[in-house]
């Protein structure tokens, strides 16, 4: 520690330098903060689900097709399953289509059971959903957005379900209420999400009654998980409605991977951005070690053994790396905001910040060693005569 | 002037490999920036041109209004005797119009790579498809035949998607479909899909209506009258859009994703290597600062001086550049990859590195270099040289 202020000073000697390795270090741990945050999103992708317990059923053959509701009744009575419900995909907007709103129609007794303890909503908001058939319950950050209120009606248009009375896709509901989901990881799967009754949206739909999206079961204990999957697809082998039952994890990687390798892209970007990084920062210390040969020289003459030389140069360079991983990574997480507006629901991983100083260390050792080694393999007589 | 800024310049150059560690810094530097620039927006270019590929102005598809994509819409048989019916569609030598009602739905398939399910478009297609669609020409064995479970592949899902030879069998809810051949349309989406018959797959998935119908136009500028008849009819609630307009509209999310992500980066990445440059040219000037001085010293001019320093940091960036390009060209041009488009379900393209992104990439590079070799030029331009003379 007590060389710190010299290690500074030796920093600063070229001032300009400096900087503008500083900023280039920095400008690398900007996009490191940046892209591994959304590579962590597209590793570990959100279902809207908390817990290892819950499964999704899907149709086996197409996930835009739908299942019979009477499946429900077989799925309950499978052993070690606690509940199941069912959902479908209503596909709507409000106004105009770039204003995606995932509402879905829902059981909802089995779905709040399914979901126990993961939404806040007032005792008073949930009694008046269940008494209004054409309640919705609305996240209460998707009620911000639009600047909607409680007691408004709502006006929603489904791109896929025409109403039975005049073959409109447009649909009203009521708002009666909001809700807010206690898990931070799911809040944002969650942020546009409208529950409304799947009796008004089953006896509304001019076709496919009767048939739903897809259900979500939660099992009683999460290590059965696998073998209850499997009975449940045994259940409707060889229907013309067979299933695939997975945990809602594994379905929700499913659905990632189809955006094809995005890990790779950007694991790529970022082996271009720190491979010239090498170079830039690798020739900067360079530089400032051969230009110091004759003090490094006098520092071994007033009796610094080889070890602290080395130690100097090498602390230099992590001086020089954690600090600019520091303003780097800080200025990612101020970055992640505007992300969010692109790709919902990005949260920064807490590993972010200690494999950011992590990588910073081995940035510093990999640019230090060479010039380190330059300065401890000096001699000395030689250095002080400045023959370099 | 000029005579001294050739003979600057060449000595500038000459003296690099003096040099080589910093200016190697520039050159790298660059080429990382114009590396990942260039595929990025080749992966977007070869995406929008499958999309864009698709369709031709002629000809048109109609879909239940307010449904967005082919997907989510549904249109009755009565429907479709409505469409065929209206002025403006090609007829054939039967005096029937040329259209095809089509089904849409999509069927999980594993990828060849990573054996991942992945949503392949099934689009059961009209009995007058190849008169509707002349672009599609069967690449190898034979076209389905309807009313019995058969299908052909896109040579594009075919490289993606496993199962794909002909002769080889699918099993699709409950059913053995065989492969009867592959099929190529320019490149276009439907090169993604696998096509077959359209009652057959309506049958197959328990459904009596279409998605939607593609007509034939006599001409592009029958769209009008086409359209308005239909829109007009109090019968009937159908969007009607130009096939090109449909697929543009249908990309563009995805095609602004990937250029605003790639170009955010390629900023970053370019101030960054701009740092690297500002540095490098620095240190270029600072080892030359006696051989500057002495050049001023026996009648070389200020200007000369500064463009000679400017001239190498463009030479180098441009090299980088080239390098850059070069590698993304190397590496990716022709990959085909595919991704999930904005229907829900897989599209295939090639990535695809045009000219005009490596120009606009040896454009970065230019731009990085003459902001990165400025300051230093006017350093080297400023050299007060009796001082410098003296110090050394």
């Amino acid at each position: 520690m007590k060389y710190l202020p010299l290690l500074w000073a030796n920093l600063w000697r070229k001032k300009t330098r400096t900087i503008f390795t500083l900023l280039s270090v920095v400008v690398a741990f900007l996009l490191y903060g940046a892209l591994a945050t959304i590579d962590d999103a597209f590793e570990n992708p959100q279902t809207g689900l908390t817990g290892v317990d819950k499964l999704i059923t899907t149709n086996k053959f197409s996930l835009t097709l739908l299942l019979p509701f009477s499946d429900v009744q077989q799925i309950a009575a499978v052993p070690g399953v606690a509940v199941v419900t069912w959902i479908t995909w209503f596909g709507a907007y409000y106004q105009e289509s770039k204003n995606f709103v995932f509402a879905l129609p829902i059981d909802t007794p089995t779905y709040f059971d399914l979901h126990k303890d993961e939404f806040v909503v007032s005792d008073a908001e949930m009694a008046a959903f269940r008494n209004t058939r054409s309640g919705v319950l609305v996240n209460s950050a998707l009620m911000k957005k639009f600047g909607w209120h409680v007691g408004q009606k709502l006006p929603l248009h489904s791109t896929i379900w025409t109403q039975k009375a005049d073959g409109s896709l447009d649909w009203t509901f009521d708002i009666v209420g909001t809700f807010a989901v206690k898990d931070p990881t799911q809040a944002g799967q969650q942020a546009s999400t409208v529950l409304f009754h799947y009796e008004l949206f089953d006896e509304g739909r001019s076709f496919g009654k009767g048939q739903v999206g897809w259900f979500e079961e939660r099992v009683v204990d999460p290590s059965q998980s696998v073998q209850i999957a499997q009975k449940i697809d045994a259940l409707f082998a060889n229907s013309p409605n067979e299933t695939k039952t997975q945990p809602a994890k594994d379905f929700a990687m499913s659905f990632v991977k189809q955006f094809g390798d995005v890990g790779f892209v950007l694991r790529a970007i970022l082996g271009a951005v720190f491979f010239t990084l090498l170079f830039l920062t690798g020739n900067t210390m360079m530089q400032s070690v051969r230009e110091r040969t004759p003090e490094l020289a006098v520092l071994k003459t007033l009796g610094f053994s080889d070890a602290k030389v080395v130690g100097l140069v090498i602390g230099e360079s992590l001086l020089l790396c954690l600090l600019a991983a520091v303003v780097g990574l800080a200025a990612s997480y101020a970055l992640i905001p505007v992300i969010r507006t692109v790709l919902q629901g990005i949260v920064t991983s807490p590993w972010l910040l200690p494999h950011g100083l992590g990588l910073a260390v081995l940035l510093a050792l990999l640019v230090g060693t060479p010039p380190a080694l330059r300065a401890m393999r000096l001699n000395v007589v030689d250095a002080l005569m400045d023959k370099r | 002037m000029f005579k001294q800024l050739i003979a600057l310049t060449s000595m500038g150059i000459q003296t690099l490999p003096q040099r080589a560690g910093s200016s190697s810094v520039i050159v790298i530097g660059i080429a990382g920036v114009v590396a990942v620039l260039v595929s990025v927006l080749a992966m977007a270019t070869g995406f929008r041109h499958t999309m864009a590929d698709s369709g031709r102005p002629d000809r048109v598809i109609v879909l239940r209004g307010g449904s967005d994509a082919e997907l989510n819409s549904n249109l009755t048989r009565s429907d479709v005797d409505t469409i065929a019916n209206a002025p403006g569609l090609a007829k054939d030598a039967e005096g029937k119009a040329v259209l095809s009602a089509e089904v849409i739905t999509v069927v999980n398939l594993p990828k060849i790579d990573t054996g991942s399910d992945s949503n392949v478009t099934l689009r059961g297609v009209g009995l007058q498809v190849e008169k509707v669609r002349p672009e599609l020409k069967i690449v190898s064995g034979r076209m389905f035949r309807p009313a019995v479970r058969e299908l052909i592949a896109g040579a594009g899902a075919a490289k993606q998607f496993r199962g794909l030879t002909p002769g080889s069998v699918l099993h699709l809810r409950n059913a053995d479909w065989t492969v009867t051949g592959l099929f190529a349309t320019n490149g276009d989406v439907h090169e993604s899909e696998l096509l077959a018959d359209a009652d057959t797959v309506g049958s197959a998935i328990e459904r009596s209506g279409y998605s939607s119908v593609v007509g034939l136009l006599t001409s592009a500028s029958e769209f009008g009258t086409f359209k308005d008849a239909l829109t007009t009819d109090p019968q009937l609630k159908v969007d009607v859009e130009r096939e090109p307009e449909y697929y543009a509209a249908q990309s563009k999310q995805l095609t602004q994703l990937i250029t605003v992500v790639g170009n955010t980066v390629a900023i970053i990445m370019a101030i960054g290597a701009m740092f690297g440059a500002l540095n490098s040219m620095y240190a270029a000037v600072d080892a030359r600062t006696l051989e500057i001085a002495t050049l001023r010293a026996i009648g070389f001019g200020a200007l000369p001086v500064l463009l000679s320093v400017m001239l190498e940091a463009l030479a180098l960036s441009l090299l980088g550049g080239l390098l850059g390009a070069a590698l993304a060209w190397w590496f990716f041009n022709g990959h085909t990859v595919s991704t999930l488009g904005g229907a829900f379900a897989q599209i295939v393209f090639q990535v695809t590195v045009t000219t005009s992104l490596m120009v606009t990439g040896l454009v970065w590079a230019c731009a990085i270099g003459v902001l990165g070799g400025l300051f230093p030029a006017v350093r080297s331009a400023r050299l007060p040289v009796a001082e410098a003379l003296r110090a050394t």
